[in-house]
């Protein structure tokens, strides 16, 4: 709670020539080639590249849950070697634990950190409350829809108090409406709790919505093919103009990628 | 709301309904058979009635078998409790244990896998001749048989539990001992709970086979000896007796499930 403030010009990711490949029984398969990447503090960048390419990876990467098989990932100046509580992830898929109330879910990170009960719960309260899921905090994850179990993702990502929040799709499987509220809602959130962010998307729309930054990545062996700034003033209009030309303009460079 | 919670309560008074034609089609069509039309001997098909008052005579006489049935049913309680919690207690760490470390399971695993297909049964021969025919080979035949369906289940449980779930618990920066009590086995309960149901069923059934072929005391001797008594209704009230006490047994385990098992039976 104590991130308020817009992008401080403070390098918090650093992806130094970052490759990445897996070797398996029959065939060697390269997924990230030569990557290197800044992102600043409160910053929120957009990973946007064609379905299959090495998106995720990247997260894993940079959340320490991979390791790279060249190069270097910092996060706020130390190397990842291991996942940890200072890079917090919300997947595309519903990770949450079935077993836990929207509550335990939330507090399980600061739990996880051996934080008293009564100061996690008050901590928990406040980003469900924030996410706007008040009163659900009994519920269990298989009698929410899909866009309040992301809600939960995010409520329970941000409770951990991570520097930097990694997000994989979040909104990929919800349906056209409530991915456009989730949007919106994720904005206002980030508005008033500002975090470095990283997203991935294959959604242009999205992209431009949420970005400062939009990094145009290509189909595997993934590598940065171009950067898009985003100045429009937010909250942003899907329907403005210069919304719609950035658009265009991610999507072909998108598309020459292929 | 309160239409809701109305058709659910005629829904239960049919279903109720229901269940008590269906015994009583059962019980009705058995004393046509034997008290109506007498199509086999009383000796060999008791009526009902009669299966009543041998049910309330057991209860306080200790003839033909050697105890009443309440001493029956304490032998065989007994001896299928004790090998059922010790089947538990061990199988369902075992089968955890195995889907967790991969060394355990590759040790286990092999031996698991051979004695596995061995059916039970076979197992009383040789457990009489270790232990005798007192409690603790019947135990121990009620131990095998209780114990692998706890390790399968348990085993399966942990093994479903999902990578990007334990991805999440390694961000929030849990160990892996921390990632086994908080996510895995959370994850393996309701699995962990079907093998106890197995299990508890096998147990009982185990427990009156090995009953009749050694013991001197229990439900499954009570039939075996009132069979060369040609005795037949105690023969059915000792019958009655394992259905009701396994099916107390299902309905306590529902209960337990209900109280541990949060969040829906689905991982």
């Amino acid at each position: 709670m104590e991130h308020h403030g817009g992008v401080t010009g403070k390098n918090i990711i650093s992806l130094q020539n970052v490759s990445k490949t897996y070797i398996s029984e029959h065939k060697t398969n390269e997924v990230v080639r030569d990557v290197s990447l800044d992102v600043q503090e409160n910053e929120f960048v957009v990973l946007f590249g064609p379905g299959q390419c090495g998106k995720t990876t990247m997260i894993n990467l940079i959340a320490g849950l991979q390791l790279p098989t060249e190069g270097k990932v910092i996060v706020d100046g130390k190397e990842v070697t291991a996942p940890g509580p200072d890079r917090g992830v919300v997947y595309q898929t519903t990770a949450l634990f079935p077993f836990c109330t929207v509550m335990g879910n939330v507090e399980f990170g600061p739990k996880s950190q051996g934080m008293k009960k009564e100061e996690r719960r008050k901590k928990a309260q406040y980003f469900i409350d924030l996410v706007g899921l008040t009163g659900f905090e009994k519920s269990f994850p298989n009698r929410l829809s899909g866009g309040m179990r992301q809600r939960v993702g995010i409520a329970r990502a941000y409770a951990n108090d991570p520097k930097v929040m990694l997000m994989d799709e979040p909104f990929g499987h919800l349906d056209a409406q409530t991915r456009y509220m989730m949007e919106e809602e994720l904005e206002k959130i980030w508005e008033k709790e500002k975090r470095t962010v990283v997203f991935v998307t294959n959604n242009s729309e999205e992209a431009v919505y949420l970005a400062d930054r939009i990094i145009i990545l290509t189909n595997t062996p993934t590598h940065i093919k171009h950067e898009v700034r985003v100045d429009l003033p937010r909250p942003r209009q899907y329907s403005d103009p210069e919304f719609l030309k950035i658009r265009r303009e991610i999507e072909e460079i998108c598309d020459d990628t292929l | 709301m309160n239409e809701f919670a109305k058709e659910k309560r005629r829904q239960k008074i049919k279903f109720g309904i229901v269940s008590i034609l269906s015994l009583c089609t059962f019980f009705g069509v058995w004393y046509l058979c034997s008290a109506v039309l007498h199509l086999k001997p009383d000796y060999v098909l008791p009526s009902p009635v009669q299966v009543v008052k041998a049910f309330i005579t057991k209860l306080n006489t200790k003839a033909p078998d050697g105890a009443t049935l309440g001493g029956h049913i304490l032998a065989s309680l007994k001896v299928a409790l004790s090998g059922y919690f010790l089947g538990a207690i061990v199988g369902i760490p075992l089968g955890i244990a195995m889907a967790w470390f991969r060394k355990v399971d590759m040790f286990v695993t092999p031996l698991f896998d051979l004695i596995r297909p061995v059916p039970t049964i076979a197992w009383i021969p040789l457990m009489i001749l270790w232990f005798g025919i007192g409690l603790g080979a019947k135990a121990a035949i009620i131990f095998v048989s209780a114990f692998v369906p706890c390790v399968i289940n348990a085993y399966a449980g942990i093994k479903q539990t999902k990578p990007v779930n334990l991805w999440v618990a390694q961000t929030f920066g849990a160990s892996r001992r921390e990632m086994l009590f908080t996510v895995a086995i959370p994850t393996a309960l309701p699995l962990i709970f079907t093998g106890l149901r197995i299990s508890l069923g096998t147990a009982w059934m185990t427990l009156c086979a090995a009953e009749m072929l050694a013991s001197n005391r229990g439900l499954g001797y009570m039939i075996q000896l009132n069979r060369t008594l040609a005795r037949a209704d105690l023969i059915v009230v000792a019958m009655l007796t394992i259905g009701v006490i396994g099916t107390i047994f299902t309905v306590g385990l529902d209960a337990l499930e209900k109280k541990f098992v949060k969040g829906g039976r689905r991982r």
